[in-house]
């Protein structure tokens, strides 16, 4: 083979390589999307489910998910941001620091299950939560607590370096120059890791599955000590548990939450997008 | 005139190299104090001991004793002697703020918030600097709009804000064209007047220009300090005579 063949070849494997990993994207959307199409309706995203899930609508697992997502969120962008602060910006280059930091890369990579195993020991029984919202939203919050520490870290780290010495040349602290010259401009990052967090959130099954899920419940939860459905887990419980489900409701669900999960993302990179116009570093 | 800034046999390391040895030199109220040298010779070093900016890297360390006004600067709250001796960097680092935001953050840092004081400031530093004809009417734009001459002079205006006593300057000019240049060195001449003024420069005209006494600096040692005049006409070390005639460097 001479180099121009050689070439065309190379593009064309990669190229197809390309293709492969969007096609099953578009399989997923395009069958889901069919088949759940007509069950969407006002009734079945805002009614309760009825005779044996068969009818009605969705609406505690959704909004279940959304208080588990909101839940997760209140309790670990605090401490996700306040300390990749501490790990970027005051944190010394030793041997304890880079223990965290592996810590923290390691902590993603922990499969999901174990998360509902740490949360069921941890805080339903140990911390006596019981099997509820706050449970399940602190175990999803661990769970995202990496992708929002790497993602704020990240954006603090791409803040100039010039700000900081500018800043602290004119006098300020090193709190002051955190606050005033460098937060303002990762905010817009640590915003993205947010999203992309929620995103992660909403639709993992395993977390909340021993920490907070219901399999039927004829009534919203009141407090945040009590169970509730959600999505991810009312998805599996129609598609496996209970058989006999029309297809179309089961095909409907797994869209609302692949449409949640979507908008999510979708949220995360125009803002991304917006701000980096914005930027003028 | 009498000593501003005193420095006794000062020594300065990054981790286990030494980039200056045994210092000693004083600096006087109002004048404009040239530092030459080739790279790598300790100016810059210096100049960011003077109001600690060296102290942020973590591998630094130093040893002597720098006074300003006879006080120890080790013994000075930082933050307060990062106010009274600032900093002109060699690139204008504009704060992403606008002009305004630019100018007021050193005084808000350190508690100034009503709005009368400043407005005051803003334009008082701007006057100083020479740049308030130029903005005054967009004072609320972003300063990176600014063209780099009138960036280098908001960033002279940002120190002048925060009242200083000594203003550092880094290699100020090092980025700037012929006529930015000449702006910001006239800034300097007056600005002598009421502070005093250390000036790093790789632009050895430029430190005959400008100075009132000139010190030479290689390889983290002081060879000669003097006026002006005399270093650059009848320097009475060789090294000097060769680098300010551009023999090397």
């Amino acid at each position: 083979m001479n180099v121009r063949t050689q070439q065309r070849v190379a593009v064309t494997i990669l190229f197809l390589c390309t293709v492969l990993v969007v096609l099953p994207v578009l399989i997923v959307l395009a069958i889901i999307t069919y088949k759940g199409m007509s069950a969407l309706s006002f009734e079945f995203i805002f009614g309760m489910p009825e005779n044996g899930m068969n009818a009605g609508g969705i609406f505690p697992a959704l909004l279940g998910t959304i208080y588990l997502v909101t839940g997760a969120v209140l309790f670990a962008v605090p401490l996700g941001v306040l300390s990749a602060i501490y790990l970027v910006e005051y944190s010394k280059d030793n041997a304890v620091s880079r223990l965290i930091k592996l810590a923290i890369v390691n902590l993603a990579g922990v499969p999901s299950v174990v998360y509902g195993l740490f949360g069921l020991g941890v805080f339903v029984a140990f911390f006596g939560f019981g099997v509820s919202i706050l449970s399940g939203s602190l175990t999803l919050g661990i769970m995202i607590l990496p992708v929002i520490i790497t993602a704020s870290r990240e954006a603090l780290e791409s803040v100039p370096s010039s700000f900081r010495t500018v800043s602290f040349s004119l006098g300020a602290s090193r709190w002051q120059t955190i606050r005033h010259a460098v937060l303002p401009h990762a905010l817009p990052g640590i915003l993205t890791g947010t999203i992309l967090g929620l995103g992660r959130a909403s639709g993992e099954t395993a977390p909340i599955l021993f920490t907070v899920a219901a399999f039927y419940l004829p009534t919203l939860p009141e407090s945040v000590f009590d169970q509730t459905m959600a999505l991810p887990y009312h998805l599996y419980v129609i598609s496996t548990q209970v058989p006999g489900i029309r297809e179309d409701f089961r095909f409907g669900t797994a869209l609302v939450l692949l449409l949640l999960v979507l908008i999510l993302n979708l949220t995360a990179i125009i803002l991304r997008y917006r701000f980096r116009k914005k930027k003028r570093w | 005139m009498p000593t501003h800034i005193a420095v006794h046999d000062l020594c300065l390391h990054y981790g286990d190299t030494c980039v200056l040895r045994n210092l000693s030199l004083e600096i006087q109220r109002n004048e404009i104090f040239t530092i030459i040298g080739p790279a790598n010779s300790g100016k810059s070093s210096f100049l960011q001991t003077l109001n600690r900016l060296n102290d942020l890297h973590a591998d630094f360390r130093k040893t002597g004793k720098v006074t300003l006004a006879d006080v120890d600067i080790d013994t000075i709250d930082v933050e307060q002697l990062r106010a009274r001796v600032g900093i002109v960097f060699a690139l204008p680092f504009p704060l992403p703020l606008s002009i305004a935001g630019n100018i007021t953050y050193g005084p808000r840092m350190h508690g100034v918030h009503q709005k009368r004081a400043l407005a005051d400031i803003v334009e008082r530093s701007l006057r100083e600097a020479y740049l308030w004809d130029e903005v005054k009417d967009r004072l609320h734009l972003p300063a990176m709009n600014l063209s780099g001459g009138q960036q280098q002079r908001l960033c002279i205006a940002r120190v002048l804000a925060g009242q200083p006593e000594v203003i550092l300057f880094d290699e100020p000019t090092s980025g700037l064209d012929p006529i930015s240049t000449a702006r910001v060195e006239e800034t300097m001449l007056v600005l002598c007047k009421r502070y005093t003024i250390i000036l790093v420069t790789n632009n050895v005209a430029q430190a005959a220009r400008v100075g009132t006494r000139t010190a030479f600096f290689l390889m983290g040692e002081l060879v000669e300090v003097g006026a002006t005049k005399d270093v650059f006409t009848r320097p009475s070390d060789p090294r000097t005579d060769e680098y300010v005639t551009g023999k090397f460097g």
